[in-house]
């Protein structure tokens, strides 16, 4: 992998949150990169720090969490005066969060979609006015060029009618409109990284579909990364170019697309592939589960994470020794006794 | 009487089962609810929630009820516990002990006796187990109202808390101290505590992991073996439809679209509204190339319906009869259930078994 593909590296990233009952280590060793263009997905259940990921990269960790240790590097492209394109390193995590440089970073080049349109936009603001303040912040338009703007990319998201939503109230929308409008926001500066944490989790199968469609047009149209997280193997398949999954804080597996799900390593990740009922199966086989729940996470287990519901552990090793990050094919990485 | 007569929209259609190997029959079921303006609160017109369905239910079989947000699934599965009011047609249901009874028709006291029969379980196992009540007092409500206590109350929670893979020992503690899967057990053992004969189960893996899902899915599976139970499950979620159900019935904005076996729907759906969702299902396999029916537009609105068929213009296959005429739900043989002017004329596309 050369350099100057890498868009953003995560290395050890550890962000823990310091409650009174005690310690969450909710990001306890995660490490990742991301090439520019391609399309990350980030695979696990709730509690297992995939979105607490997500928010270290962009510095919005809510108190009392922190970023302990580990490093995020952006690699910043930029062209000078129509020069040549250079790139320039920059170490997120040394950033102030409420800094100068974050904060023209965040939104801009880096932005990012949640999953409930309805509790990030604001209730009292039309959709225009939302978008608009990212060009009359970002790119210091003036709000007749920025209302222009904004007519433009909500047509480009497939908003019908952009001349009359563009003064309608987020609760005037569906559900799948003010994903568009989120989208439209997210994507106003042309981002060379958009995070989008569970963003067709709340929507129904048909609208989703038109969402996944529409992120992957822009994708093409802009050139940017996506980091998409959600717990749905079938959008992680359909969308994404490599995965990693995360299980308590960890990633554990980290592949191309392809072989994470016809040749997965970690127990984890196989159980997990076996245990989803899919549409293409007859109906009435029995399903395997995943025995036990998800430790809780003020007391995680010793040794590796996943040990008290691994059907393959080993005694003696997989509750003492905590398993090393281990190569095991191009570009794909696991982190499980098995291997070593 | 034997087979079934339904007046389905003007036409008739006969549904072979007998009434024997029924255990619920759901006739031309409104919900309609009144939108209401000004001062005097004059009515302006009716959200159809529920908009004139029928369907029925085999003893012991899961029959699925699939569909977007606001299709009306969940209002449906409401209306036949009366857990609210239907505006009108007919739940026949056959108890144990009354026999076939019309549900909407039950008084106070006869009512009471039905819906031990008749359980529901819920989506959010978090907002549906009060935090102030313990587990034992979760469960043993049903049996409380009954007049069980003491001794025999304990033991009978005790013998359901093991039934639904819980520790007898943690009846006296609350259900903040459980997980989410766990939770949705105690509402599982709720539910079975009066020996019903239909649960109603409204979207009830939805809110769990995925490796919780497949754990609560096979628990349902069994209890339904052992115990001979009836479900009508409600879910949004095609993969676990086809796992968990003998036959499914679609819903589109307040009617159904189409009812036939599980398999048959999933490789032989032929309502366009059914090929169309089970093609934007993302299906867990990278090198599956998607052909995907992207629909335009949105779910239509149930306050104000388009004419004809509710889904003509997000179809694209319809022709001006589906813009003035409203089709009606047919057999197409084997019991395949479909309301659509063309369904014999159009070849549609399924999911392709792996």
């Amino acid at each position: 992998m050369d350099d100057r593909g890498l868009l953003v590296e995560v290395k050890d990233l550890k962000t823990y949150f310091f409650l009174e009952e005690g310690i969450v280590r909710a990001v306890d060793g995660a490490t990742f990169s991301l090439r520019r263009g391609e399309t990350l997905g980030v695979v696990g259940e709730s509690g297992c720090g995939k979105s607490v990921t997500a928010q270290s990269i962009l510095r919005i960790v809510p108190n009392p969490g922190r970023i302990v240790s580990g490093e995020i590097v952006y690699h910043r492209q930029y062209r000078s005066n129509g020069g040549p394109v250079s790139t320039e390193d920059i170490l997120l995590t040394k950033l102030n969060p409420h800094g100068r440089e974050i904060r023209a970073i965040r939104g801009a080049e880096i932005a990012m979609v949640f999953q409930e349109p309805m509790t990030s936009l604001s209730p009292v603001h039309t959709i225009g006015d939302q978008i608009m303040e990212v060009f009359i912040l970002h790119q210091r338009l003036s709000k007749r060029q920025a209302r222009e703007h904004t007519l433009e990319i909500l047509s480009r998201v497939g908003m019908p009618k952009p001349n009359q939503t563009v003064d309608s109230y987020p609760h005037q929308l569906s559900g799948g409109m003010r994903q568009r409008a989120m989208i439209a926001m997210a994507l106003s500066c042309n981002p060379s990284l958009l995070i989008a944490d569970e963003p067709t989790t709340a929507l129904d199968v048909t609208t989703q579909a038109q969402v996944l469609d529409l992120m992957r047009r822009l994708q093409q149209e802009i050139g940017m990364a996506i980091m998409f997280i959600t717990h749905d193997l079938g959008v992680i398949a359909e969308m994404c170019d490599r995965v990693v999954v995360m299980y308590l804080g960890k990633v554990v597996e980290s592949a191309d697309v392809d072989p994470m799900f016809h040749d997965p390593k970690h127990p984890y990740v196989r159980a997990l592939l076996r245990s989803v009922p899919s549409v293409s199966a007859r109906s009435g086989r029995r399903l395997a589960p995943i025995e036990g729940s998800v430790p809780d996470p003020y007391n995680t287990p010793p040794g590796c994470p996943f040990h008290p519901r691994c059907a393959d552990a080993k005694p003696g090793l997989c509750d003492v020794d905590e398993p090393q990050w281990i190569p095991v094919g191009r570009e794909h990485y696991v982190r499980c006794h098995l291997y070593s | 009487m034997c087979g079934a007569t339904y007046i389905v929209s003007g036409g008739k259609v006969n549904m072979q089962p007998t009434d024997d190997e029924l255990l619920l029959q759901v006739k031309n079921l409104k919900k309609h609810y009144p939108i209401e303006r000004g001062l005097f609160k004059s009515v302006v017109g009716h959200v159809k929630a529920v908009d004139g369905v029928s369907f029925y239910i085999k003893d012991r079989e899961t029959l699925g009820l699939v569909g977007e947000s606001g299709c009306g699934k969940t209002t449906t599965g409401r209306c036949i516990l009366r857990a609210i009011e239907p505006t009108s047609g007919e739940i026949l249901f056959k108890d144990p002990q009354l026999g076939w009874v019309n549900v909407p028709d039950l008084k106070n006291e006869e009512l009471k006796k039905v819906r031990r029969s008749m359980q529901m379980i819920f989506q959010d196992p978090y907002s549906s187990l009060s935090p102030r009540m313990t587990l034992l007092q979760i469960v043993g409500e049903p049996l409380t109202v009954i007049g069980m206590k003491g001794r025999e109350l304990e033991e009978r929670v005790a013998y359901l808390l093991e039934l639904v893979g819980l520790r007898p020992e943690y009846m006296r503690r609350y259900p903040h101290a459980f997980s989410g899967g766990q939770r949705q057990r105690i509402g599982i053992a709720r539910a079975l505590a009066l020996n019903p004969r239909l649960i109603v189960a409204d979207e009830p893996v939805s809110a769990l992991d995925v490796s919780i899902q497949a754990q609560v899915l096979n628990l349902l599976v069994e209890l339904q073996q052992q115990f001979n139970l009836t479900y009508l499950f409600i879910a949004h979620n095609l993969g676990v439809i086809r796992h968990i159900c003998n036959r499914v019935a679609v819903m589109y904005v307040g009617k159904l679209v189409e009812m036939t076996e599980t398999d048959e729907l999933f490789s032989h759906p032929m309502h366009p509204y059914t090929e169309a969702l089970l093609s934007a299902v993302p299906r867990p396999d990278p090198r599956l190339k998607m052909d995907r029916i992207l629909l335009t537009g949105d779910v239509a609105d149930p306050a104000n319906p388009p004419t004809g068929c509710y889904f003509h213009p997000r179809c694209r296959y319809a022709q001006d009869l589906c813009k003035t005429e409203e089709p009606a739900l047919a057999d197409m043989g084997g019991e395949h259930f479909v309301s659509c002017h063309f369904a014999h004329n159009l070849t549609l596309r399924g999911v392709p078994e792996v």
